[in-house]
């Protein structure tokens, strides 16, 4: 034994024989994957809506109140950082509905196939981009 | 071998399976509770953006009108009683995965169900004013 890593791998086999064993790999050095990164990415896609909903709740609240107190937030929203994060939001709601299907078809016990997987999830980053974007231009176009 | 052939044989008690409650006694209510909201939230966010869209830029009191009529504001209320059911649920998930020590993953997970909760009676307080 020469160091913990080492000594972490060490067990016996079936014949009671000192074994190096493979450790299950770490993410440090876990070659990153489109089914890792975009199973991550869902995670972080939800915490962040989660905060995105302080966002919507001000909004409902300040259209419950005074003018004045909507004029505030609308005027937030409008502001560099409020469409900043308003286009965050856009990107992180399309990513998480369309992964969102993606497991619920997954659920129903369809798309298992490697192959399926690796297109279904091509087709999700290239459909985030796409419905992001024909989104803002449509708001754009409206505002 | 054809598919008749196949059994099961469960490893379980008979009292355990009616229970139905498994090891952490809590059963499948969490997996369900998540996969019903997200369903839910499929044409919600579909129509809530869609309508975001369509009233950018309006004034405060046609906001505040469109929010208050009756199946918006039902339309509003189901989206976030869907929506914050489906993100205290994701959360936990995350708190538990990440937070090992037991008083703090406790204490982490009392504080988001709170914030949480008061979120959505915000949102929910809100749009009554404006429907009733």
């Amino acid at each position: 034994m020469k160091d913990t890593p080492s000594a972490l791998r060490m067990a016996r086999n079936s014949d009671g024989k000192r074994v190096e064993r493979p450790l299950s790999p770490h993410l440090q050095i876990y070659r990153p994957q489109i089914t890792s990164a975009l199973s991550i990415f869902h995670r972080i896609t939800g915490a962040g809506l989660g905060v995105g909903t302080l966002l919507l709740v001000w909004w409902l609240a300040a259209a419950a109140g005074t003018d004045a107190e909507y004029a505030r937030a609308a005027g937030f929203i409008a502001s560099p950082p409020g469409l900043i994060l308003l286009f965050l939001w856009t990107g992180a709601l399309v990513y998480h509905f369309l992964n969102g299907i993606r497991h619920l078809a997954w659920d129903a016990g369809r798309g298992f196939e490697l192959s399926q997987v690796h297109a279904s999830g091509k087709l999700v980053v290239i459909l985030t981009i796409v419905l992001t974007v024909l989104v803002w231009i449509i708001g754009l176009v409206i505002w | 071998m054809s598919a008749s052939k196949m059994e099961i044989t469960p490893m379980r008690s008979t009292l355990g399976r009616v229970r139905g409650l498994g090891s952490a006694k809590s059963g499948t209510g969490h997996w369900w509770g998540q996969r019903l909201t997200a369903i839910a939230l499929v044409p919600l966010a579909i129509w809530f953006v869609l309508t975001l869209l369509a009233h950018l830029g309006a004034p405060h009191e046609a906001v505040a009108h469109w929010i208050g009529r009756p199946v918006n504001a039902v339309l509003l209320l189901a989206l976030i009683v869907a929506l914050f059911h489906h993100l205290h649920l994701g959360l936990q998930v995350v708190i538990e995965d990440y937070i090992h020590g037991e008083g703090a993953r406790l204490a982490v997970l009392l504080l988001m169900r709170a914030a949480v909760a008061l979120l959505f009676l915000t949102a929910f307080v809100a749009i009554l004013r404006m429907a009733l």
